[in-house]
């Protein structure tokens, strides 16, 4: 017959290391999951000095060539807008034109307070507006940050492209799917750069992972005083800007 | 047991029948026939990301050059183009590592190409290099005077406005077109072999502008002003631009 005392004790003791071995079993598996995770995880950014760019056009002619964008002027992963503000009035924006021979005559600069051009691309957001509407899963954030497109799911219904606060998405004439920037994900992942980051003659786009600490992307961050565009959207973009104008929307 | 079995009514075991069949039939569809990634999405992310990386590239990048071409690169590396990836100017390349005989990038030699970047352009950033094509050596192809490995002037400009030809410009339409550049910045003669690193000086007092401005001044022409009471504590070129006094 065991008296009160010594039961208690025995159910004590055996709760205590039944939990403990249970404890650390299951930490010891989740810790094991969770470091392979940390350190292949990586995290694309997306840096633009918008005061270094020229102009030239250079990106969008590479990103088309590169990723199969129809040459006609309205598809476009990457694009490139001038910025002309007058004294007076709203900001004009045009996008730029990319033929071979620039427009022949410089545009007058009678009235006009300044001028700058302003590269643009897919923001891959953390909070994309885009992969909430598709009605058939086909769009969605990889692991390490970039929106893709499924074209084998995606019906073509055009809900991402009217979602995109952006603008950065298209309809392919030719897959009828909805498609956009990528970061150039099958260079990324060969260890080269995206086709714009490898032709901008004035490296006013940066790629890096954010979570390294050498990466070029953290020394963007640290080296400029960063914007991000529509930031009260809360998309929080993972595309940043250096030196920009608050016109820009 | 044949007794429980005859005991429950037809209809029931042709409903249990039915049921069974059901039951299996939908198991059958949702193991067998619908394919596994319809099932489930992270098989189709995976296979989009697998897909993703299956593309092929166009552009080789610049490590790619450096394995053959070594003395171009060596040779761009010490110009103004030491950033300029190859495949900016030459165009995607990836078929030419693939196939170095056969497939050979274009190389632009027309006077078409280099003003893509160069031409005067007001929204470009302040101090890029740009001329007008219209005024600058018309017809003559860029390469001609300029090696695009290791880009500079073919001679020392003589003439500020070589380089600085906006200012040129607008200095032609203003009061001070008389004026020569040297009257208010000293140019020391480094400054045309490294323009940038070694700059020409600009005048830092507002008795500079007083020599021909103040009241007390000798030269007759110029516009005069106290410059005990006027401006106060600015510096003239604060509100006056020297390039173009009092436009517009």
């Amino acid at each position: 017959m065991m008296d009160r005392r010594s039961f208690l004790k025995k159910i004590l003791s055996f709760l205590a290391v039944s939990g403990a071995a249970m404890g650390g079993f299951l930490k010891a598996g989740s810790a094991g999951a969770q470091a392979t995770e940390e350190h292949a995880r990586k995290l694309w950014g997306f840096g633009v000095s918008s005061d270094k760019c020229i102009g030239c056009a250079r990106c969008v002619i590479a990103c088309k060539s590169e990723n199969n964008v129809p040459k006609e002027p309205f598809f476009y992963r990457t694009w490139v807008e001038r910025y002309m503000i007058p004294m007076e009035g709203e900001a004009v924006v045009t996008n730029i034109h990319m033929g071979l021979a620039p427009e022949a005559e410089a545009p007058s600069t009678k009235g006009i307070l300044r001028s700058f051009f302003v590269p643009k691309l897919c923001n891959q957001c953390a909070h994309p507006p885009c992969v909430q509407v598709c009605p058939v899963g086909a769009t969605f954030s990889t692991d390490d940050g970039v929106v893709l497109v499924n074209d084998k799911t995606c019906i073509g219904c055009r809900y991402c492209i009217q979602a995109c606060p952006y603008g950065a998405r298209y309809l392919h004439p030719k897959t009828h799917t909805a498609d956009k920037c990528t970061f150039c994900y099958h260079r990324l992942n060969r260890d080269l750069l995206p086709a714009c980051v490898e032709v901008c003659p004035t490296q006013a786009r940066v790629i890096g992972d954010l979570h390294s600490p050498a990466s070029p992307m953290t020394r963007f961050k640290r080296m400029n005083k960063i914007f991000v565009l529509k930031s009260n959207l809360n998309t929080e973009p993972k595309v940043l800007y250096a030196h920009i104008d608050g016109e820009v929307r | 047991m044949k007794d429980l079995l005859k005991r429950v009514p037809d209809a029931l075991l042709r409903l249990v029948f039915m049921f069974a069949v059901v039951i299996v039939g939908t198991i059958v569809v949702v193991k067998v026939i619908i394919p596994p990634h319809m099932k489930d999405v992270a098989i189709q992310h995976a296979e989009t990301i697998r897909v993703e990386n299956a593309k092929p590239i166009q552009f080789a990048g610049a490590v790619a050059c450096t394995e053959c071409h070594d003395e171009l690169v060596a040779q761009k590396r010490k110009g103004y183009h030491r950033d300029l990836s190859c495949e900016t100017c030459h165009g995607p390349a990836a078929a030419h590592t693939q196939d170095p005989d056969n497939v050979k990038p274009p190389a632009p030699r027309d006077r078409k190409f280099c003003p893509v970047c160069h031409t005067f352009n007001p929204s470009r950033p302040r101090g890029f290099p740009m001329i007008n094509p219209v005024a600058h050596n018309p017809m003559k192809a860029c390469i001609t005077c300029h090696n695009p490995h290791d880009p500079k002037p073919p001679t020392v400009p003589r003439e500020c406005a070589a380089c600085h030809g906006e200012i040129a410009r607008t200095l032609s339409v203003s009061h001070h077109v008389q004026l020569k550049c040297t009257t208010c910045h000293t140019a020391p003669a480094r400054h045309r072999v490294s323009p940038r690193s070694v700059k020409p000086t600009k005048p830092v007092s507002r008795d500079f502008c007083g020599k021909c401005h103040a009241k007390d001044s000798a030269h007759m022409g110029a516009p005069k002003v106290d410059l005990a009471v006027h401006g106060a504590k600015y510096v003239c070129w604060q509100c006056h631009y020297p390039h173009l006094p009092e436009a517009e």
